[in-house]
């Protein structure tokens, strides 16, 4: 971290701050063992503390990273960067310093308490000033392009796992959507946090990382008394419906967290994200008919229940017949050809809508695809079984994509990232 | 042409509100109660106008009398690089409200103003000429002109009252400029002489850079180190789009990867430059 840095984020803890820290009793603890006067340091950076008592809040320290088993928020701004910087000991400065922003921004404040100065820019841009925390979560995660880079000697920390993703049939890749040496994914129940947390630790990084591509996504969860239903992507169809649940330990270790010996040792209880910006054809699909979409899927709409079934989770027979001896479920429907893999991924997933395709005229609009797994080739498995016969291929495009590996959570007194520079 | 009087004098008045509102929160005590003394450094800064102002009007004579007299060729080529004696000290040309766009206008900001075309003089006018109509040919008034007004703009520029705001507001309104109507093309846009404007841009906020340096140093010496770099880095990528020994490639041979990373040059530039503020803190 350059003196410039440590000068910026050298600040006193306001008396409103340490009030509620303290309150908390056990993370009070710590912030009194280390000392009352500042903020406590470590490695030459702050440590702040997550803040117990603010509203809407989702912690930032803990095993896992937030934001991948924490509840889908309504709201998500990615991020995709480049470096710029020249060394590994820059780009490890450079995690030093998103730290404890992040964990302000976690607690629904902002960088700095209040403008410093008037002839200066403030530090913090302050469009989240008198919102909380929406229950924000940032997710930081690296991509293969980071281990490429020859000057921050990181080649021999690559997780094999760690490639670009193959192409897969009817691809359409456009590099504007594509890759990136750094993820940021910022939730949020509330746009304008998810962005400004985006914003600000760009904004905070200036000069040492560059945006290369970003996208908004929104989400609703309906509820029935209370309970949470399946959300519904932009063709209407329930998204989502055999999605492990969070909730189960056993399936997020055996589906989504990396666990000792199964990649390289600093992935351990991280994960692998895929990121796919998926343009649905909504113009040709309210062209369909119900029957015709139902056959894509091969689940009923309304319900979502499998097609010849009555709910949305009654049991998927693929080999049911109707009357004339014609499979219930098409063979070549979406959720046919998924179900004959083995594999499972944890979708979390966000539809999107940009304006238009400036050359047809039509919605740039879809779903902004995010799916984790211990294993890319979880994904990709899945991926080719869908292959050139999926029926929904006739109606979507993947235009964008990216695959990052996101660091194990972060534990009090370390940094975002500390296991890949110290972790074999 | 710019806005950037009207800007300028709008970020004084939010300096100001912000001011009071923060003393009303008395969270932070000190707002710049105490001031430093850089009187020298705004008699460097005035020196340097005035010294680009001088060759300015020597190089529009030599422009206006090109013109007048039919050589098409010579006013083209004197044309980029007078200009960029103006473009270098524009914090300055643009604190008169009048002059600046007699000698700056677009025929885009004379129509945003709901003036017509026989509104319309200056550089950019004589500009179309050259390049659109190929001819000097109906231009000679305009010429005259713009020498007129010149000699004035020089004349005044001695009366301008330099602050150590302006200067530092003018550093970042350069570039500023620069990423919203050079990089674009929108500034030369008969010519496509874009990357003079640009370059002389720069050189005007790093000229302000560098007088203020030492100030900036006491306060936050990896700053200075911080933009001297970022400077270096923007003049690299606009030497892989020079032409000869001082002149640029035309704007329209720029492709979009091209302007994508200048612009992100500028942008890494204009963040730490916006913090030279420090200074008065």
């Amino acid at each position: 971290m350059t003196e410039k840095d440590e000068k910026w984020l050298e600040k006193k803890i306001s008396r409103r701050h340490m009030l509620k820290i303290t309150g908390a009793s056990a993370a009070g603890a710590a912030v009194l063992a280390s000392g009352m006067g500042g903020v406590a340091k470590a490695f030459g950076f702050d440590i702040l503390d997550d803040d117990q008592t603010a509203e809407n809040k989702v912690l930032f320290y803990g095993k896992h990273q937030s934001g991948i088993t924490t509840d889908t928020t309504t709201h998500i701004y990615f991020a995709s960067l480049n470096v710029l910087v020249e060394s590994q000991s820059e780009l490890q400065d450079l995690f030093k310093m998103w730290t404890p922003l992040a964990v302000r921004l976690m607690n629904g404040e902002r960088l700095e308490e209040s403008s410093q100065g008037v002839f200066t820019p403030p530090k913090d841009t302050g469009e989240s000033a008198g919102l909380d925390a929406a229950n924000l979560t940032v997710t930081f995660g690296v991509g293969p392009s980071l281990f490429d880079n020859n000057k921050l000697g990181l080649g021999s920390k690559r997780p094999t796992e760690l490639t670009e993703l193959p192409h897969f049939s009817k691809d359409q890749i456009d590099d504007k959507f594509a890759g990136g040496d750094i993820c940021i994914q910022a939730c949020a129940d509330d746009p304008q946090v998810a962005f400004h947390a985006v914003r600000n630790l760009v904004r905070a990084a200036t000069g040492k990382v560059t945006l290369k591509w970003t996208q908004t996504g929104f989400t609703s969860t309906p509820k029935v008394k209370d309970k949470k239903e399946t959300p519904r992507n932009l063709f209407a169809f329930k998204d989502g419906t055999v999605n492990p649940s969070p909730k189960s330990a056993a399936d997020m270790k055996e589906v989504v967290w990396v666990q000792p010996n199964e990649s390289t040792g600093w992935m351990t209880n991280g994960t692998y994200l895929v990121v796919r910006k998926i343009q649905m054809h909504l113009e040709t699909w309210d062209r369909t008919s119900l029957q015709g979409q139902e056959a894509t899927f091969g689940r009923h709409r309304d319900s979502g229940a499998p097609i010849g079934k009555k709910k949305e989770f009654d049991e998927v027979d693929l080999n049911a017949k109707d009357a004339s001896g014609n499979p219930h479920i098409p063979a070549d429907s979406h959720m046919a050809l998924a179900r004959k893999v083995k594999d499972r991924i944890l979708r979390r997933g966000f539809s999107y809508s940009s304006g238009l395709i400036d050359e047809t005229g039509a919605y740039d609009a879809g779903l902004l695809f995010i799916s984790f797994q211990k294993n890319p080739k979880q994904f990709i498995n899945i991926q080719n079984a869908l292959g050139r016969a999926d029926k929904l291929n006739e109606y979507i495009t993947h235009r964008g994509s990216g695959i990052f590996a996101c660091f194990p959570g972060i534990q009090k007194g370390s940094y975002i990232g500390e296991k890949l520079f110290n972790v074999l | 042409m710019k806005k950037a009087p009207f800007l300028l004098s709008s970020i004084l008045i939010s300096a100001a509100l912000a001011g009071c509102a923060e003393k009303e929160a008395s969270s932070q005590p000190e707002v710049a109660a105490e001031t430093i003394d850089l009187q020298n450094e705004v008699d460097a800064y005035k020196q340097f106008a005035i010294e680009q102002m001088n060759q300015f009007v020597v190089e529009t004579e030599k422009f206006t009398e090109a013109v007048k007299s039919g050589d098409i060729e010579t006013a083209k080529a004197i044309y980029p690089q007078a200009r960029m004696y103006f473009e270098r000290s524009e914090p300055i040309a643009e604190s008169f409200g009048d002059l600046d766009p007699r000698i700056d206008a677009r025929l885009a900001d004379i129509e945003e103003a709901g003036q017509g075309e026989e509104d319309w003089s200056g550089y950019h006018k004589i500009e179309y000429g050259l390049w659109v109509e190929n001819t000097t040919e109906g231009y000679e008034e305009v010429a005259d002109q713009l020498l007129v007004d010149t000699k004035e703009l020089r004349a005044r520029v001695e009366t301008v009252e330099v602050t150590p705001d302006l200067m530092m507001t003018g550093a970042v309104d350069l570039l500023n400029e620069v990423s919203t109507s050079k990089i674009t093309g929108e500034e030369e846009i008969f010519s496509h002489t874009d990357l003079y404007d640009f370059q002389a841009n720069v050189e005007g906020a790093e000229k302000i850079f560098h007088i203020l340096e030492p100030e900036i140093e006491k306060k936050d010496a990896a700053l200075t180190e911080d933009l001297q770099a970022k400077f270096d880095a923007l003049y690299e990528l606009l030497d892989k789009h020079a032409t000869g020994e001082d002149g640029f490639v035309s704007y329209e041979e720029l492709t979009s990867e091209d302007t994508k990373q200048l612009a992100e040059a500028v942008n890494q530039l204009g963040e730490p430059l916006s913090r030279m503020g420090i200074i008065m803190e």
